[in-house]
């Protein structure tokens, strides 16, 4: 395939900016999948009101607080309550019984954004009796989002939609029953995020910090180069204990990985793991 | 016989071939693709926007009526010529430069996910001159930036004529944007499709 000699300015730039940003902040985006990337930086230059990659570039390397601007369009927080609900029926099917056999344990939800799957995951383990005996680490690169996660407060026009996520993954409550509504937003309950610690961690340079018995990573690895995702798959069997679980977004395979044979399929439409 | 047609790609070098379609779609879609052949000599990438939840057996229902081998996109596959992928549901399709599919998460755009301009974009970068891009039926804006940036990428574009177009409106703004190198009935597309198939 010759048709397309050399690299477009902007795809330079993209990766001078990347770099930039690695050595100046030692955010790693360097391994993050290009045509994403592109999309969310170049969104980023026109509302940042730059011309040019390189001048946002610029900006970045000059201004701290741009730079803080630019990773909101950088790590673009997208999630919802109980997305995919048939993923946490499944949780609650397979994984709960045998989580309810530890006499403690941690969980770690990698990439947490701004808490939608912490919060829905803390209601599942409440419901199963498992809640007081957790602890839960959510971690983010984004610390703006880990702020909005440790609020817990979402915006009330979303509930309906989380209800019905609720109720077809098997919710035994009224939804509402964990959440008080007030101003146009919805404020979790407290109790649910008291064994909750909200933490910056990087899957792509940060290293693992617990043994735990459950990892829930959903659609963070799909940004991920190959070479990304084998390190964060890395992390998370070194993290997970033996016979312990790890959930994916429903796209995200680990067949590719030299991990994959050290995982089974527990429930293979849910990208449902355990180790083995 | 169809002498525009091949003028439009006298010289080119089709290497990939990228579908959008909204209301109406997969009505057109079984209109255009069965005819191809298992040897067909590009990958083919359709996205389709469809109801939430109803997407699923889009691969089994083209599967059924075609030779060519019919899946859903995954995560960093890579583009096979003798393949129609379909756009998974509730996630944007994009192609990498080593022409491998990547999926994103981010917000719908034109109330889409997946959007049709998200793929045509990333395609227009990967594949550049060699990408030919096709606009179906449909009801909204999406698909008229991304063809006109496989336009821009020197790309051959291709429009349903909207007169005959189930839904007028997508291929309408799409003519408005940047005018397409051929707007055409969808048995014209079928021909031009079924052209790439012989040259090779």
């Amino acid at each position: 395939m010759t048709h397309k000699p050399g690299h477009s300015s902007t795809d330079i730039e993209l990766r001078m900016l990347v770099e930039a940003i690695y050595l100046k902040y030692s955010y790693d985006f360097r391994e993050y999948t290009a045509a994403s990337q592109k999309r969310r930086v170049l969104h980023a230059m026109r509302e940042m009101g730059c011309e040019t990659i390189s001048q946002l570039q610029s900006r970045v390397l000059h201004e701290p607080a741009a730079f803080a601007e630019l990773l909101q369009f950088m790590t673009i927080p997208v999630t919802e309550m109980f997305r995919d609900p048939s993923y946490y029926a499944a949780l609650r099917e397979h994984v709960m019984p045998v989580l309810s056999t530890y006499p403690s344990l941690k969980i770690w939800v990698a990439g947490c954004s701004t808490g939608e799957e912490v919060y829905s995951l803390a209601i599942l383990l409440k419901e199963e009796g498992l809640l007081e005996r957790s602890i839960i680490y959510a971690t983010d690169i984004n610390p703006q989002s880990l702020e909005k996660a440790k609020k817990g407060v979402f915006p009330l026009e979303n509930m309906r939609g989380y209800t019905e996520n609720y109720q077809a993954s098997g919710g035994r409550r009224a939804f509402s029953e964990y959440y008080t509504a007030a101003y146009n937003a919805a404020r979790f309950d407290r109790s649910l995020c008291e064994n909750v610690t909200f933490a910056d961690h990087s899957l792509a340079t940060d290293a693992v910090f617990a043994e735990t018995q459950f990892i829930s990573c959903r659609n963070v690895m799909i940004y991920f180069k190959k070479q990304l995702q084998e390190r964060a798959l890395g992390l998370f069997h070194d993290s997970l204990c033996h016979r312990g679980f790890l959930g994916l977004g429903s796209k995200e395979s680990i067949d590719f990985s030299v991990y994959g044979p050290r995982f089974e399929p527990v429930v293979k439409r849910e990208r449902l793991f355990r180790k083995l | 016989m169809d002498a525009p047609l091949e003028t439009a790609l006298q010289g080119r070098h089709i290497e990939a071939v990228v579908i959008g379609a909204s209301a109406g779609g997969v009505h057109a879609l079984l209109d255009l693709l069965p005819a191809l052949s298992a040897s067909f000599p590009c990958p083919l990438v359709c996205v389709l926007h469809v109801m939430k939840g109803r997407q699923n057996q889009l691969a089994e229902v083209f599967q059924q009526r075609m030779e060519m081998t019919v899946r859903e996109a995954g995560d960093k596959d890579a583009l096979l010529p003798g393949n129609l992928y379909f756009a998974p549901p509730g996630y944007h399709l994009l192609v990498e430069e080593d022409f491998s599919f990547s999926l994103s998460c981010d917000p719908p755009l034109h109330f889409a996910r997946p959007a049709i301009d998200v793929t045509m974009e990333s395609m227009a970068d990967a594949y550049g001159d060699a990408l030919l891009g096709i606009l179906l039926t449909g009801a909204n804006m999406d698909g008229a930036e991304g063809m006109a940036a496989i336009g821009s990428a020197g790309g051959l574009t291709v429009v349903q004529d909207p007169a005959e177009a189930q839904v007028a409106v997508m291929p309408k703004e799409a003519i408005r944007a940047r005018q397409p190198g051929l707007v055409l009935p969808l048995a014209q597309i079928r021909a031009l499709l079924l052209m790439l198939e012989k040259r090779r």
